[in-house]
């Protein structure tokens, strides 16, 4: 330890990871503590990790992997897990193709446009986020405002089913993500050196050219940190399949709220969601070693 | 330091706005109750009367909280700390929370009216709780089908409307799939009214009777519209969907709302012939009620005889207070769907509460049929 002086650098390095230590690895360790245990009636639903005998000694310990056996047994968790995964999956997707050039024309807009049009992307946080969602609700039901507009132009007859129905799950998800996924390529785009498209032209690459191998390489760190942005909580996410969707619509979010707040399984929530960050982080881990290795 | 200091105000302020409020005016702790009750399942102007009686307030800066289902109210609070001072089991699910710890015995002392429980009734909850010493009865029904009369009649000739094929039977709930069928969103309630439309034990708990009443559950899944426990009444008013499987009173309150819009739509409720499950929600105390004394004085006030009668007249579901009779309308008392007959009530089933495992197979049944499509 000799000549080892904190200093200004070593508290740098440590808040972040006392940061990370308090808000994830030990909430963490708890929902991993109480994914061992088994439900019981009681208060907390759950028995102890560790059981001290009477009179004194060593605890035993009270874990047990029952609950995994049930995730992985029961087809209804991997079910609603690859759900919640493809859902996420194409919801980025669509995402990806409305935010780029939305991303792109501010990136390209005249300097002075560029803080309203960033405030137009941002205002809509103005409004709560569950209020929004209601509001699809108003234009997607049967009766709803978009049914009423097509039907009084005539492009359909029959009023379209979207309301309690996947299609109106992945519209919640584009509609409350898509300024996450704007924000980080719009940030990419901005800084993207403009004398390198110059270059392109006078080295004879034709626009769409110059597109792909100049502009869309050089924005890959805003495309890949958008996506994961908005991937990872659309994975998981609750409100709006539970809103929007139908009770066909599986979600993982979903499952995870049924074991916890009607079936008060905390146990088995909590491998759920253990098992989720399994299935989550390791794609992802190998993804960084991939990308920087 | 006191920039920090200046930060925390703000960001309280702006994560609890309710609490600040509350923090500028301090009301008197003993002078409020928490209520947490089924939704549709009082008369508001009940609340107003014990307030300006007792001074003690159940709105404003108290909570009066609806649910619609056992489950997450069993949930809620079973996890603790759930700030509640009432809240309206039904009798497995009180079971559960008397075993899980949750509620605090009533002292029968400061509950004189409790004299007036019909003791046919209270004998009943001897089974969920031994000694009546947790809950109080507050109202009790049973599950059965509510249907719009006509669009009904349109789509089938003798239609057999007392039956729980109606639900249950594919070739039958076929017919009115394209009028909207719903049921409620309880395991609690359909597996075992599918387990006696099978002819089974309806109390089954056994993994073989979960997957018989799952396997018929699924062949009637694409002809159920929805899984609502509340939303159910108005749908039947309006006519937005034509057959539920649902509560006594519920349903009743339905064909009321129907009659007052004037639109033509005739709701019904039928007890099945298959037998219905009858039960009890009771008024408890969680062990960690903040207003605990308040909370007595609600139960009490609301077991006035005069005072449960206006709710059984208002929400169409019978109480347990035979003193009450007397002041419960005439049309309600003799109303077969909301009294039971002593013939009818020999068809009627109790069932008993779940252990953890039994829940979990329930809801494990329950989630497959409802995302199954």
């Amino acid at each position: 330890m000799t000549g080892w002086r904190p200093g200004w650098r070593e508290a740098a390095i440590l808040l972040p990871l006392a940061w990370l230590a308090l808000f994830f690895l030990v909430p963490f360790l708890i929902v991993l503590k109480i994914s061992l245990a088994e439900p019981i009636l009681a208060q907390p639903p759950y028995s102890p990790l560790l059981v001290w005998p009477e009179g004194g000694g060593w605890p035993a310990l009270g874990a047990r992997l029952d609950n995994y056996l049930v995730v992985l047994q029961d087809d209804l968790y991997v079910r609603s897990l690859l759900n919640a995964l493809r859902i996420a999956a194409v919801s980025t997707v669509v995402m990806l193709l409305i935010a780029y050039p939305m991303a792109y024309a501010m990136a390209r807009a005249p300097k002075n446009w560029r803080p309203a049009l960033l405030l137009a992307v941002i205002l809509p946080f103005w409004t709560s986020f569950l209020i929004r969602v209601y509001a699809w609700i108003g234009i997607l039901k049967d009766e709803g405002f978009l049914n009423h507009a097509l039907m009084s132009v005539g492009l359909i007859d029959q009023p379209l089913v979207i309301m309690n129905t996947d299609w109106a799950v992945h519209i919640g998800i584009v509609y409350s993500y898509l300024p996450f996924m704007i924000l980080p390529l719009y940030a990419t785009l901005e800084r993207l050196d403009l004398t390198l498209l110059e270059a392109a032209a006078d080295l004879g690459a034709p626009p769409w050219k110059s597109f792909l191998q100049v502009t869309l390489p050089l924005s890959l760190p805003g495309i890949v940190a958008g996506s994961l942005l908005v991937f990872i909580p659309a994975v998981g996410e609750f409100v709006i399949p539970d809103l929007l969707g139908g009770s066909d619509t599986i979600m993982i979010g979903k499952t995870v709220w049924i074991e916890f707040f009607q079936n008060a399984d905390w146990p088995l929530a909590s491998a759920i969601a253990v098992t989720m960050l399994v299935v989550l982080v390791a794609p992802l881990a190998l993804l960084r070693r991939g990308l920087h290795g | 330091m006191k920039f920090m200091a200046v930060a925390a105000a703000a960001i309280s302020l702006i994560l609890a706005p309710g609490a600040q409020a509350a923090g500028n005016q301090p009301a008197a702790p003993d002078k409020v109750v928490n209520v947490y009750n089924w939704s549709n399942y009082i008369d508001p102007a009940v609340l107003a009367d014990f307030t300006r009686e007792t001074g003690i307030r159940v709105r404003n800066d108290a909570r009066y909280d609806s649910y619609d289902s056992n489950e997450v109210a069993f949930s809620r609070v079973i996890a603790g700390n759930s700030g509640y001072d009432i809240v309206v089991p039904t009798n497995e699910f009180l079971a559960r929370m008397i075993d899980g710890g949750a509620l605090a015995k009533l002292d029968k002392t400061k509950l004189p009216n409790l004299v007036n429980l019909d003791p046919a009734l209270t004998a009943l909850m001897e089974k969920y709780d031994p000694g009546n010493q947790y809950g109080v009865i507050y109202l009790w029904g049973t599950t059965g089908i509510g249907l719009n009369r006509d669009k009904i009649r349109q789509r089938m000739a003798n239609p057999p409307v007392d039956s729980l094929a109606m639900i249950f039977d594919p070739a039958i709930v076929a017919r009115f799939s394209d009028c909207g069928v719903a049921m409620l969103d309880a395991p609690s309630e359909i597996i075992p009214a599918v387990l006696r439309y099978l002819g089974e034990d309806p109390d089954d708990k056994d993994a073989r009777a979960l997957a018989r009443a799952e396997a018929q559950l699924l062949k009637i899944r694409r002809h159920i519209r929805k899984f609502h426990s509340s939303q159910y009444i108005d749908d039947l008013a309006n006519g937005n969907i034509c057959l539920a499987l649902g509560w006594s009173g519920d349903v009743l309150q339905a064909k009321m709302r129907a009659e007052q819009a004037g639109k033509g739509v005739v709701v019904q409720y039928l007890m099945p012939r298959q037998g219905a499950q009858m039960w009890f929600d009771s008024m408890a105390i969680p062990k960690d009620a903040p207003n605990p004394a308040n909370a007595l004085a609600f139960i009490n006030f609301i077991h006035r005889p005069e005072v449960i009668a206006r709710i059984t007249n208002k929400v169409r579901y019978p109480n347990a207070n035979r003193a009450a009779d007397a002041f419960v309308a005439e049309e309600v008392k003799a109303d077969p769907d909301i009294y039971p007959t002593p013939m009818m009530q020999k068809n009627l089933y109790t069932i008993t509460p779940n252990n953890q495992s039994e829940q979990r197979l329930f809801m494990q049944v329950w989630s497959r049929f409802k995302s199954a499509n």
